[in-house]
């Protein structure tokens, strides 16, 4: 439904996207937005790569390496494509994504713990099992 | 060609489904034929199954859970006479008819009655109560509905064609699997779910983006009625844990159709990992249901206690508090699965602070009532018992969250009189409240007062003559879900359980009595000023029933309680405020996009239950090309012409100033 209806609007900010009509310089402003975007993540990608393989740092620490890079590679998704920022007309989408990895983390971590307990108090060793049978 | 359908899957050896079948086609045949008859189906066609205005399709989610209550309620009056029956005899119903009933009574009272009556009365009244025109996807909540009405149609035709599910109302592996299950049971449990459970997505969506984006200027989150809150709450949780049921059940499906091995006893697979998973998704969902409750109670106690809601404030933080809480507590659900002392210790622990913001709003509720003037008017009296029932129910809950006292009452009636204490007295009072209270707002007329007090006093007696006896038989050691028993002990407790839900029954005759006692007397309990009950927030400020556009033009929110702060000032000065400049209002067009979806959706449904896959491709195609037919649509709204606008408008004024003439008279 349309709001072009309300002549006054309490709530400038308050504009869903496709809603604001951009303008020329602001269309090869964000074209600008996403080409850095892209080269971020590709770069990220490569050093992915390239680290998985390599050689020249400690190998033990290659596993926190690509960890860190995976979640600047999410930092970079979330800025450059998903266009989360820290302007006031951006509160809904920053609050639904801390509610998102919230639960998330609470159905992965949850899970995984549950499991894991259930698994270390229900295996029993296989001879406590043959007196079990009856 | 048909797949595993075949004239054996129609049970003519079973005389009950068979005539109970035959009893529902006939009645659907006869309301079908009454329709053409008289002429009435382009009506409905062009003003509710097109319509895309959430007010018509907000009364038809109620409509689906009214008529579903019936069924579901007509398995639990066959369960508790089996049961008071049964004591060391066979009874009526054979296991297997038996287990079917209690599977269908609770799918059908939770997916199909609680969840269509809660999204309906959200629907119908949060964009009213935040002073919007429509929710934000208007066509999408069309689909969501006749998807809805698509799985409670598929669960329907089992009656029939084929048998129910016998694994209880969570279908648990093993026993859901194909190894224990062959036959089309779980295959319309599932089918059935999932199709209804995307329509309650798209829902959650849909209003969640409604309460954020789409409310009248001035109308700012603190400044919403706590309906909205609680609305907005659980709609983020159902965006939350409906993909989280979709996902569990499409492994289960996977296992079942294609051979894998998610949830088996064989090759790697793990139960419990479903019940993990399910209740993960399980717990929130009871919060998606009481929490729109709760609002309703909020609206109901500060409307009948003539005074804004106490701590408005705290109210908001307990809804928010327990959105976020909800998703926390889902294992003590399974305390008795072995996962350990410390596990089953930070559950019970957080499901015991989940009862901190709910005891909060009750003493909210209190407070709210304390030193107003109490209208003991229908909606009130469902809010006052839902008040002391849900507090019982809340408190053997926080017993079921001590993990050592659940392993003793696990499984038995003890937990099934808990849930229905809280589901019947807290979501089911609640949309009955929500239901007395909006009815006049929907239709014009109010609903007959002295029917609706009966219904009141059989359902709260009722109730607690079937439930209490749960309790006792649960203490007593008598498991949930027994076809027959030879305990002399809990024979009595169980005739007694047996005969409260025949109070419960006179009940539901109550109401349907109500229903057409209001319609026939309708000119005398005509809502003429569209404030029926002298309330505060938006809603009341529009005509009864409301125009498609809702409002003429948008109001402007200049504080809490928006219409009651309107009225005051009117009754001040003693006139309304001069007329508004009317314009031209756009709204969207109807659509039959959702009834197509829906009508293509349950024969693929209805196909996949039965493994007959040309129909399922067929029918797949069939609602893809409707979608790329609506997304290619050229119009999308129309225009109401601003002479139309403002006679509407004027009229309700016309109305509110002779009710405001008769209030300053009377207060000279």
């Amino acid at each position: 439904m349309s709001h072009a209806d309300q002549p006054e609007r309490l709530h400038e900010t308050d504009i869903s996207p496709g809603d604001d009509r951009p303008d020329r310089s602001e269309i090869a402003h964000g074209l600008i937005g996403y080409a850095v975007g892209l080269a971020l993540a590709v770069l990220l990608s490569i050093v992915s790569f390239f680290v998985a393989g390599t050689n020249l740092v400690w190998q033990p620490s290659i596993p926190i390496a690509l960890f860190v890079l995976a979640v600047a590679q999410i930092g970079v998704h979330l800025v450059f494509f998903v266009h989360i920022t820290t302007g006031p007309d951006n509160t809904n989408n920053v609050m639904a994504l801390a509610f998102g990895v919230l639960i998330v983390f609470l159905v992965i971590a949850g899970s995984l713990w549950i499991m894991s307990q259930l698994n270390a108090n229900m295996a029993l060793p296989m001879n406590q099992l043959m007196q079990m049978q009856p | 060609m048909l797949g595993k359908l075949s004239w054996s899957a129609i049970p003519f050896d079973q005389p009950i489904p068979l005539a109970a079948g035959a009893l529902v086609l006939i009645v659907i045949l006869a309301v079908l034929a009454w329709i053409l008859v008289k002429g009435y189906m382009p009506y409905l066609w062009r003003e509710w199954i097109t319509s895309v205005d959430h007010k018509r399709i907000g009364v038809m989610y109620c409509l689906l859970g009214l008529v579903m209550l019936i069924r579901g309620f007509i398995d639990a009056i066959m369960m508790r006479s089996q049961q008071a029956l049964a004591f060391r005899a066979p009874g009526y119903l054979p296991p297997d008819h038996f287990d079917q009933i209690f599977s269908a009574h609770g799918t059908l009272m939770i997916f199909f009655v609680a969840m269509p009556f809660v999204i309906g009365l959200m629907n119908f009244a949060m964009p009213l109560q935040l002073g919007a025109r429509d929710v934000a996807f208007p066509t999408l909540n069309s689909v969501s509905f006749w998807l809805t009405a698509t799985g409670a149609l598929l669960i329907n035709i089992s009656l029939v064609v084929g048998e129910f599910s016998r694994t209880g109302w969570l279908a648990y592996p093993p026993l859901s699997e194909l190894t224990y299950s062959p036959d089309v049971g779980v295959d319309y449990y599932l089918w059935s779910v999932q199709i209804s459970g995307i329509g309650t997505l798209l829902t959650g969506v849909n209003l969640v983006t409604t309460v954020l984006k789409i409310h009248a200027p001035g109308m700012t989150y603190m400044r919403m009625p706590i309906f909205c809150w609680t609305t907005l709450a659980s709609n983020l949780l159902i965006v939350a844990a409906f993909p989280v049921l979709t996902a569990t059940y499409a492994m289960l499906l996977l296992d079942r159709y294609l051979g894998f091995h998610f949830f088996t006893n064989t090759a790697g697979g793990n139960m419990m990992m479903f019940m993990n998973l399910i209740w993960m998704w399980g717990h929130p969902e009871v919060y998606i249901l009481i929490l729109p409750a709760f609002g309703i109670y909020s609206e109901v106690v500060s409307t009948f206690s003539r005074k804004p809601l106490f701590g408005y404030r705290s109210m908001v933080m307990a809804t928010m508090a327990i959105c976020i809480i909800s998703f926390m507590v889902w294992l003590h659900h399974f305390f008795t699965m072995g996962a350990g002392a410390n596990v089953n210790a930070i559950f019970g622990i957080a499901s015991m602070i989940i009862a901190v913001p709910t005891g909060v709003k009750i003493f909210n509720w209190l407070f709210t009532m304390y030193g107003g003037r109490v209208v003991f008017a229908v909606p009130m009296m469902w809010a006052i018992a839902f008040m002391i029932t849900f507090t019982i129910g809340g408190m053997t809950g926080v017993l079921l969250a001590v993990p050592p006292a659940d392993f003793l009452v696990h499984n038995s009636l003890f937990l099934v009189a808990h849930f229905h204490n809280v589901i019947i007295g807290g979501v089911l009072f609640g949309v009955f409240a929500g239901y007395t209270y909006w009815f006049p707002k929907a239709f014009g007329f109010r609903l007959h007062e002295g029917w609706g007090r009966a219904a009141f006093w059989f359902w709260v007696i009722g109730f607690y003559v079937a439930w209490m006896p749960g309790y006792v038989l649960g203490l007593e050691g008598m498991t949930r879900r027994l076809q027959h028993y030879d305990v002399a002990a809990w024979h009595p407790w169980l005739v007694i359980a047996a005969f409260g839900t025949v109070i419960i029954l006179l009940g539901i005759i109550s109401q349907i009595v109500q229903l057409f006692v209001s319609i026939k007397l309708r000119e005398e309990l005509r809502d003429v000023t569209g404030d029926p009950w002298n309330g505060r927030s938006l809603e009341w400020s529009t005509a009864s029933p409301p125009p498609p556009f809702n409002f003429g033009v948008l109001p402007n929110v200049e504080g809490e309680e928006p219409y009651w702060g309107v009225k005051q000032r009117a009754i001040e000065r003693g006139e309304l405020r001069p007329e508004p400049e009317y314009s031209e209002i756009e709204l969207p067009r109807n659509s039959p996009t959702g009834f197509i979806c829906a009508f293509f959706a349950t024969f693929a449904g209805f196909a996949l239950i039965w493994h007959i896959w040309w129909l399922v491709i067929l029918s797949c195609i069939g609602a893809f090309i409707t979608f790329v037919i609506f997304a290619w649509r050229d119009r999308s709204e129309y225009i109401i012409p601003v002479e139309e606008v403002a006679r509407l408008d004027r009229a309700n004024r016309t109305a509110r100033a002779a009710w405001l003439a008769a209030n300053v008279q009377a207060a000279e």
